[in-house]
C-alpha cells in the first residue's frame, strides 16, 4: 500500500521535474545575426528566392567560363574526359546513352546559379561573384541554344527563363507502381522452368581493380593449414609492399647517385608540407608511380625539365611555345608560374588561381622534386 | 605394424579423391604431427607487445586486405569520388568506421569542434546558431542505421560488371550513432506553420545541400556526433553529421552547418541533376529517398572464394530495408529454383543492417547462390529483370535487385547474370 503510494508520488514528481524540459525550449544556442545569415544562407530557390542583385551577359560569361570552368568542362561546356557535360543532349533522354546536361535535363535555372555560386569552380568554391555567376549562367543558356549571344541575365529576368525539361520530373511513385508488384508471397519451390544459364559475366568486362596476382582486389588471403609453421602466403606481399614504400625514402640518401638525382629532397618537413598543399593541385595533376595525365599533365620529373614536355599531354599553345623556345621549369619559373599561372603563361589551360605565399610554393616545388621521371 | 600407417594413408588418399574436391587437406587429415603444436612457438615463449604499443589500435597486419577500395575509372577526381566497404571480409552488422565507405564531393575536410557552428534559419521564430558544446547539452538519443549510397549497385544495371560484393554492394555502412534529434533542434528555433521542408548543407566546399520534408525531419532524423561509441571520423563528417535512417546516403549531410526551413524544396543540384531516376519515357522520378529492401551474400563471393572444399559451408550475408525491419531472408543455391529461409542472426533492427546465415553441406558442385530479403511491409526484393521491366536501363540509382554469384566446383566465385 505504502509502496504504491510512494510510486505514485515518485512518478508525479518525475512528471513535474521532466515536464519543463519537453514543454519548453532549453534556451540553448544564440540568435543568428543578419550578417551571419547573409553569409551562410546563399540558397537560391526555383521561385527566385535568394537571388542576389546583379547581372551578367553571354560574352562575359564566355570569358569567365574559359578562365574558371573550361579546364574541366571544355570551352563549349562539352565536358573534357569524364567531367560533366553541361551543354547539348537535347532529346537524348530516352537514348541508350542519355546526355544529361543543364539544357537537356536540369529542371530549374535556380539550381545552376545556386550550384555554380556556392560549389564551383571545383577546388576553389565560393570565389565567383554574383555578376560572374549570372554571366556563367547566361553563357550556359547560350551554350544550350536557349538564348542569343546578346542576352543579359539578371535577378530581374531570371525567373522568366523556363528550362526545357522543367516538366520532366515527377515525385517518387514506387509505392504505387512497384510496391504492389513486389509484395506478393514469393515462390519457394520449382520456381524455374529451365536450368540456369549464364548470360552475363563480369570477368568478360574486365574492369575490376585487381591485386598483383590478378585476382579481384581485396580477395581474402589463403589460410592454409600451416603444417610447416610458415605464415599465410597471400598476406605477405601486401605487408612487404607497404614496408618497401616506407623504407625507400630512408634508404634513398645513402647512394651518392640517388642523392644527386634528388637534390631538392633535402628538407623532409618542407616536402611533407608540399604534399599537403599539393592537394589543391591533385584534382588535376597526378604524381608518383603510375601517374597518368588527367585534366593537367602528370608531374613526375617536371622539376628542372623543359616546359611543355610531359608525354602525351596536349598543352596550351602558349606553354608549348615556351617549351619549344627552351623554357625550363627551374625554381624561378616555377615560382612565377605557381604565383600567378595566367600572368606567367598567358593562355595556359591551368585554371588554378595560384599560390600567393612564397613558402607554400617552395614546399610544393620541394615535393614535386621528389618525383623523378 | 609397418603396414598400418601405409594402409591408413592409402585409405585417406582414396577418401580425398572420392570427395572430388581435390583441394588441400584439412586439419582433420594431418598425417604428421603439427609443429605448430609439437614445437614451442616464439609467441609462446617471449613477450608480445607491451601496453601502449599502439595507443589507438589498428587491425593486426594479417588483416591488411580488409580496407576500403575505389574503382579508379569511375570518377575523374578522388576529391569527388567514392570508395567501397570491404563487406566481403566483415561479419556481424556494425561497420568499423575505419573501413566504412567514403563519399565526398569536395574532399574530407578537417573541421574542429571549436570551429564548428550550426545555424538554423528560414521559416523559424528564432534563427539560431549552435556551438558544438550547445549540441552536447540537448537530450541524447542512440540509433543504429545503415547508410547506403543511392548508386550502390549502379554499375550493375546494364549487366554483371564488377567482381566482388565490395564493388557491387559496398557503398554501404551501418553504425550505432549517438546524437540529438533534429526535431529537438527545430523546436528550439520554433518552426513556423508554413515551414514544410528543411534544407541541410555541409561546411565543405561542395555543401551538398539536400531538401528533406518536414515530416521526416520531425520523425527519426538525427544530428549525430558519435558513431560506434567514438567521435565520427573525419571522412564521415567529424564533428557532426546528419543521420537520415532508411534514406539514401547523399542526404546524410556531413559537416552539417546549416538547416534552412522553407515552404518548398530547394531543388539543389544533388536532387535534380543527380540522385533522380531517369525512366524509359525520358522523364525522371525525383525525391526517391527511400532505399528499398535488399540483401546480398557477402561470402562466398568473388573476393571470398571457397577454399576448404566440399562439406560444411557457411553462407553469410546482409539484408536491410529503408522501410523498416527485415523479417525474412531466403537463400537459393540453384539459381532461384528452390528457396530456403536463412537464419536471421542477432537483432533485426528497423532501417539497419541485418545479418543472415545459411549453413549447408556443399556437395562440391557448381552453384548459383542468391539471397532475397523481405521486410516488415511485405516487400520482396525483386530480380534485376523485374526492375528493368519498369525502370529500363538508364536508371543509375536504387538498384536493390537480387545478386547472383556463380560458385564454381573449384570454389572460385564469379559475378554473373543468369537467365
Amino acid at each position: 500500500m505504502s509502496k504504491s503510494r510512494e510510486l505514485a508520488l515518485a512518478s508525479a514528481l518525475l512528471t513535474t521535474l521532466a515536464a519543463p524540459a519537453f514543454a519548453e525550449t532549453l534556451g540553448l544556442g544564440r540568435a543568428a545575426l543578419p550578417e551571419e545569415i547573409a553569409a551562410w544562407d546563399v540558397a537560391i530557390l526555383p521561385d527566385g528566392t535568394g537571388l542576389p542583385e546583379g547581372s551578367g551577359d553571354v560574352e562575359t560569361g564566355d570569358e569567365v567560363f574559359a578562365e574558371n570552368c573550361a579546364s574541366c568542362h571544355g570551352d563549349f561546356a562539352e565536358g573534357l574526359d569524364s567531367w560533366p557535360v553541361l551543354a547539348g543532349g537535347a532529346g537524348s533522354l530516352t537514348d541508350p546513352r542519355p546526355v544529361k546536361t543543364v539544357g537537356s535535363y536540369w529542371p530549374y535555372l535556380s539550381t545552376v546559379f545556386d550550384y555554380v555560386h556556392r560549389s564551383m569552380p571545383f577546388g576553389q568554391a565560393q570565389t565567383l561573384t554574383a555578376d560572374d555567376t549570372y554571366a556563367i549562367t547566361a553563357f550556359l543558356l547560350y551554350s544550350n541554344g536557349m538564348v542569343e549571344d546578346d542576352f543579359v541575365l539578371s535577378n530581374e529576368n531570371f525567373t522568366e527563363i523556363v528550362m526545357p525539361n522543367a516538366d520532366g520530373f515527377y515525385p517518387d511513385d514506387r509505392a504505387a507502381t512497384e510496391y504492389p508488384l513486389f509484395s506478393a508471397e514469393p515462390c519457394m519451390e520449382n520456381c524455374r522452368s529451365a536450368a540456369p544459364e549464364v548470360t552475363k559475366r563480369a570477368v568478360d568486362i574486365n574492369v575490376t581493380p585487381e591485386d598483383p596476382d590478378g585476382k579481384p582486389a581485396g580477395t581474402l588471403p589463403v589460410i592454409t593449414v600451416a603444417s610447416t609453421g610458415e605464415p599465410a602466403a597471400v598476406a605477405e606481399p601486401a605487408a612487404q609492399e607497404t614496408e618497401t614504400v616506407e623504407a625507400a625514402p630512408e634508404a634513398a640518401p645513402e647512394p651518392a647517385e640517388t642523392a644527386e638525382a634528388v637534390p631538392a629532397a633535402a628538407d623532409p618537413a618542407l616536402v611533407k608540407a608540399g604534399e599537403a598543399i599539393f592537394k589543391k593541385c591533385a584534382a588535376c595533376h597526378k604524381v608518383g608511380e603510375g601517374a597518368k595525365n588527367g585534366v593537367g599533365p602528370a608531374l613526375n620529373g617536371m622539376v628542372d625539365a623543359a616546359m611543355g614536355q610531359i608525354d602525351g599531354f596536349k598543352y596550351s599553345k602558349a606553354l608549348a611555345e615556351m617549351g619549344a623556345g627552351g623554357g625550363v621549369w627551374d625554381a624561378a619559373s616555377l615560382h612565377a608560374f605557381l604565383e600567378n599561372p595566367k600572368g606567367f603563361v598567358k593562355g595556359t589551360k591551368m585554371a588554378f588561381a595560384g599560390l600567393k605565399k612564397p613558402d607554400e610554393r617552395d614546399a610544393v616545388i620541394a615535393y614535386l622534386s621528389t618525383f623523378g621521371p | 605394424m609397418t603396414d598400418e600407417p601405409a594402409t591408413s594413408r592409402r585409405a585417406f588418399l582414396a577418401g580425398t579423391a572420392a570427395a572430388g574436391a581435390g583441394l588441400v587437406a584439412t586439419s582433420a587429415t594431418a598425417q604428421t604431427p603439427d609443429p605448430l603444436i609439437t614445437e614451442v612457438q616464439e609467441w609462446a615463449s617471449i613477450f608480445g607487445d607491451p601496453v601502449d604499443a599502439t595507443p589507438y589500435g589498428m587491425p593486426i597486419e594479417f588483416e591488411s586486405h580488409v580496407v576500403r577500395r575505389n574503382v579508379e575509372w569511375l570518377t575523374e577526381s578522388t576529391a569527388s569520388s567514392i570508395n567501397f566497404t570491404p563487406i566481403h571480409a566483415l561479419e556481424g552488422t556494425i561497420t568499423p568506421q575505419g573501413c566504412a565507405f567514403e563519399r565526398h564531393h569536395s574532399g574530407a575536410i578537417s573541421l574542429s569542434k571549436s570551429d564548428y557552428r550550426l545555424m538554423i534559419n528560414g521559416l523559424v521564430d528564432k534563427p539560431l546558431v549552435f556551438t558544438f558544446e550547445d549540441l552536447l547539452r540537448f537530450p541524447r538519443q542512440i540509433t543504429t542505421a545503415f547508410c547506403e549510397c543511392a548508386a550502390n549497385g549502379g554499375m550493375e544495371w546494364g549487366g554483371a560488371q564488377l567482381e566482388g560484393c565490395q564493388f557491387t554492394q559496398g557503398m554501404i555502412h551501418n553504425m550505432e550513432y549517438t546524437g540529438v534529434m533534429l526535431r529537438d533542434l527545430l523546436a528550439e528555433a520554433g518552426v513556423q506553420t508554413e515551414g514544410k521542408w528543411v534544407y541541410v548543407e555541409g561546411a565543405d566546399a561542395s555543401s551538398n545541400g539536400r531538401s528533406i520534408p518536414m515530416e521526416k525531419a520531425l520523425d527519426d532524423v538525427m544530428v549525430a556526433f558519435f558513431a560506434n561509441g567514438e567521435a565520427l571520423r573525419k571522412e564521415h563528417g567529424y564533428p557532426v553529421r546528419l543521420v537520415v535512417p532508411g534514406w539514401e546516403g547523399n542526404m546524410w549531410v556531413k559537416w552539417i552547418r546549416r538547416i534552412g526551413v522553407y515552404d518548398q524544396a530547394v531543388e539543389s543540384r544533388e536532387e535534380t541533376s543527380k540522385y533522380t531516376d531517369l525512366m524509359p519515357d525520358g522523364r525522371a522520378r525525383k525525391w526517391t529517398w527511400v532505399m528499398d529492401a535488399k540483401s546480398v551474400i557477402t561470402s562466398p563471393s568473388p573476393q571470398a572464394p571457397i577454399r576448404h572444399g566440399a562439406g560444411p559451408l557457411v553462407i553469410t550475408g546482409l539484408a536491410w530495408s529503408g522501410n523498416g525491419r527485415i523479417t525474412r531472408v531466403d537463400v537459393s543455391t540453384d539459381g532461384g529454383n528452390t528457396w530456403t529461409p536463412a537464419r536471421i542472426s542477432g537483432d533485426a533492427k528497423s532501417k539497419a543492417l541485418t545479418r543472415f546465415h545459411h549453413d549447408i553441406n556443399w556437395d562440391g558442385q557448381e552453384m548459383f547462390i542468391m539471397s532475397r530479403a523481405i521486410d516488415e511491409t511485405g516487400y520482396v526484393q525483386p530480380t534485376k529483370q523485374a526492375l528493368r521491366d519498369i525502370r529500363g536501363l538508364n536508371n543509375v540509382y536504387h538498384n536493390n535487385s537480387i545478386q547472383t554469384w556463380w560458385v564454381r566446383a573449384d570454389g572460385e566465385v564469379e559475378n554473373v547474370e543468369i537467365a
